[in-house]
């Protein structure tokens, strides 16, 4: 990247690696932002993929390795680790969450560990993998998934479909329905209910998964102005505080994430009389 | 085309400067009610810590997306090529 502007390097290390239908028609990776924006909804962004597949998988794999050789007598380290951060979470579900459901207390802990593991991949130096990636013929790569909005839409668009499913599952469709239109004033104020009702609903995935995107990138953005701007030998002067407040950025966001899903769950658990 | 590009900055100061205002008041106000209870129960500080930390990242959420939208309106302004 050298002999680049800062403009140039800021704007190549905030594009993702899209493949969808270039200008001359055929398929392939997009070569720059105003390329990757023409391909439109017919694209996919790989990078975003890969890193969220690679972190789901190592999950799955970590905890299914803890809990298989798990033992009381003589608890591995790794399972100590596990069993912290599952009472963690267990805390959180039996504290928040009154309705009886057996889906809550894993897809919490999923949520959480997930994307924690995503959004640790920011510590990960700026150009490290994309300069490895540019090397083996890739021309972006962006490591870290959750500062994608398109990954953070998917997450809390699923969980606005589980929030409308339980309601409805719990409620009934009438009774669903009928919390939107006659809440929080009387059946004489419907078209006023509905309104505030559905803003509410519909306030909620936005700002759960505008929220996640929104510190992911901004942190994301000071990592690569620091780049991008500052001399090398005051790289590490900068960059060092930075990643340290990003630390805890990182839990923070995941822990919100977390237990704003478990309280929105189980607003559409509960049932009024 | 220019007064695009200089409107948009102004409109990304603006957005990053209320946001920090916001943000700022907020932060302040919960974070002295926070010591306010710590100082009423120690025993509780644990708890309120937590929450503390829950509410903190509930009340940056507006601001901090508000700043990602001023870094989109910075370094890949949508306005530009629609006039003109």
């Amino acid at each position: 990247m050298a002999g680049s502007s800062p403009a140039e390097y800021i704007s190549h290390h905030i594009q993702n690696l899209t493949y969808g239908r270039t200008l001359d028609g055929s398929w392939g990776f997009a070569h720059s932002a105003q390329e990757a924006t023409q391909m439109g909804f017919v694209s996919i962004n790989v990078d975003t993929m890969f890193w969220s597949l690679l972190t789901g998988i190592m999950f799955c794999v970590l905890f299914r390795k803890a809990s298989a050789s798990a033992s009381v007598a003589k608890p591995s380290k790794w399972q100590l680790c596990v069993e912290l951060v599952v009472e963690m979470v267990w805390g959180s579900v039996k504290d928040a969450f009154t309705g009886k459901n057996a889906l809550i207390a894993p897809l919490s802990l999923t949520i959480f560990v997930w994307i924690f593991l995503m959004n640790l991949m920011d510590l990960v130096p700026v150009d490290f993998l994309p300069y490895a990636s540019q090397l083996a013929g890739l021309s972006h790569m962006k490591m870290v998934p959750t500062t994608d909005v398109n990954a953070t839409f998917g997450m809390s668009l699923s969980i606005f479909g589980l929030m409308i499913y339980y309601g409805i599952k719990m409620k009934g469709l009438g009774g669903f329905a009928g919390e939107l239109a006659f809440h929080p004033f009387g059946k004489a104020f419907l078209p006023v209910n509905l309104v505030l009702e559905t803003v509410s609903m519909v306030a909620k995935p936005l700002s759960l998964s505008l929220r996640l995107f929104g510190n992911m990138f901004a942190g994301e953005l000071v990592f690569v102005l620091i780049a991008a701007l500052v001399p090398f030998y005051l790289q590490f002067v900068l960059a060092v505080p930075w990643a340290i407040f990003h630390i805890l950025v990182i839990t923070l966001q995941a822990y919100i994430f977390m237990m704003l899903t478990i309280v929105y769950l189980g607003q559409a658990h509960e049932v009024h009389h | 085309m220019e007064s695009v590009v200089a409107f948009s900055a102004l409109a990304a100061g603006i957005m990053i400067g209320l946001g920090a205002l916001g943000a700022g008041v907020g932060i302040g106000i919960l974070g002295s009610k926070f010591l306010e209870g710590a100082a009423r129960q120690p025993e509780l500080v644990p708890m309120l810590q937590a929450r503390m930390f829950l509410m903190l990242g509930l009340t940056d959420a507006v601001p901090i997306i508000s700043i990602a939208f001023a870094a989109l309106l910075m370094f890949a302004n949508p306005f530009i090529g629609q006039v003109g």
